[in-house]
């Protein structure tokens, strides 16, 4: 009786299982049409830029926590002397969970003295801010980091 | 669109070789094109897709932007100070309406 019970239960646990799996297919089969991901900003970074993306030389300056996702600050800035034949031409701003990855790019000159720049944008929820920077040499940087967002600012 | 208002702001003077933040501002409602109307329709997408700043005509620094960029976008710049001169900022709008605006700087 206790083993019979014991399949059961088994049988149910598995059932709850595959059905909770389901869901996370039909989740995921979902989800590229509403937000971009990680995959979606890939694909941007590669559409824009040439080379692969090493790390370092980007500061990121982002808050950890956002409580209003319709203004969010965000600044960057890349090491780099800004000279004639040393400088950062492009900085790209990517969201992983938008409705559409791209943000911003920034276009530096030598004259520019710093790569460094602050705007504010819109987050639709808690996701990854990417931010890519091309150097006069052809070398690419990226950086990553989270912000959490109380409430989205993509709002319909 | 007579409400869009285009602000900025930098140091009046500068020594050379000086690099100068400047900050940008434009009163612009960035429609981002996801929003829906009281009739459930999408109101159509119009933002300032991109900035560009000239210094005595010479392009120094652009920026492209999408509708992420928040309402009212702000942009905060660096700029080397070399000479004396002017500043020409210019705001373009999704459909080709641009919005400019001058500044001058001293450079001792």
């Amino acid at each position: 009786m206790t083993e019979t019970q014991l399949t059961l239960s088994r049988r149910q646990a598995l059932k709850g299982v595959s059905a909770f799996a389901l869901t996370l297919v039909a989740a995921g089969l979902l989800a590229p049409g509403a937000h971009a991901d990680a995959a979606a900003v890939d694909a941007a970074i590669k559409k824009l830029v040439k080379g692969t993306p090493e790390e370092g030389k980007i500061k990121l300056d982002l808050p950890q926590i956002a409580e209003n996702g319709n203004t969010v600050p965000v600044a960057f800035e890349v090491d780099s002397p800004m000279s004639k034949d040393d400088y950062v031409k492009t900085v790209h701003l990517f969201a992983e969970g938008n409705p559409s990855p791209e943000v911003a790019s920034f276009h530096f000159t030598p004259q520019s003295g710093m790569a460094r720049a602050s705007t504010r944008m819109r987050m639709a929820g808690t996701q990854n801010v990417v931010v890519v920077a091309e150097m006069s040499n052809g070398k690419v940087y990226m950086a990553k980091q989270q912000v959490k967002v109380t409430i989205g600012g993509c709002g319909g | 669109m007579s409400d869009v208002k285009p602000r900025v702001r930098i140091p009046k003077s500068a020594k050379k070789g000086d690099v100068v933040e400047i900050k940008s501002l434009i009163e612009h409602k960035m429609e981002t094109g996801q929003r829906k109307g009281k009739d459930g329709k999408k109101i159509p997408r119009k933002i300032i897709n991109r900035f560009e700043c000239k210094f005595n005509g010479n392009l120094v620094f652009a920026s492209d932007w999408h509708p992420a960029v928040s309402a009212y976008p702000y942009l905060a710049f660096h700029f080397r100070a070399e000479e004396s001169g002017e500043f020409e900022f210019k705001w373009i709008e999704d459909g080709g309406a641009e919005y400019t605006k001058k500044a001058k700087l001293k450079v001792s």
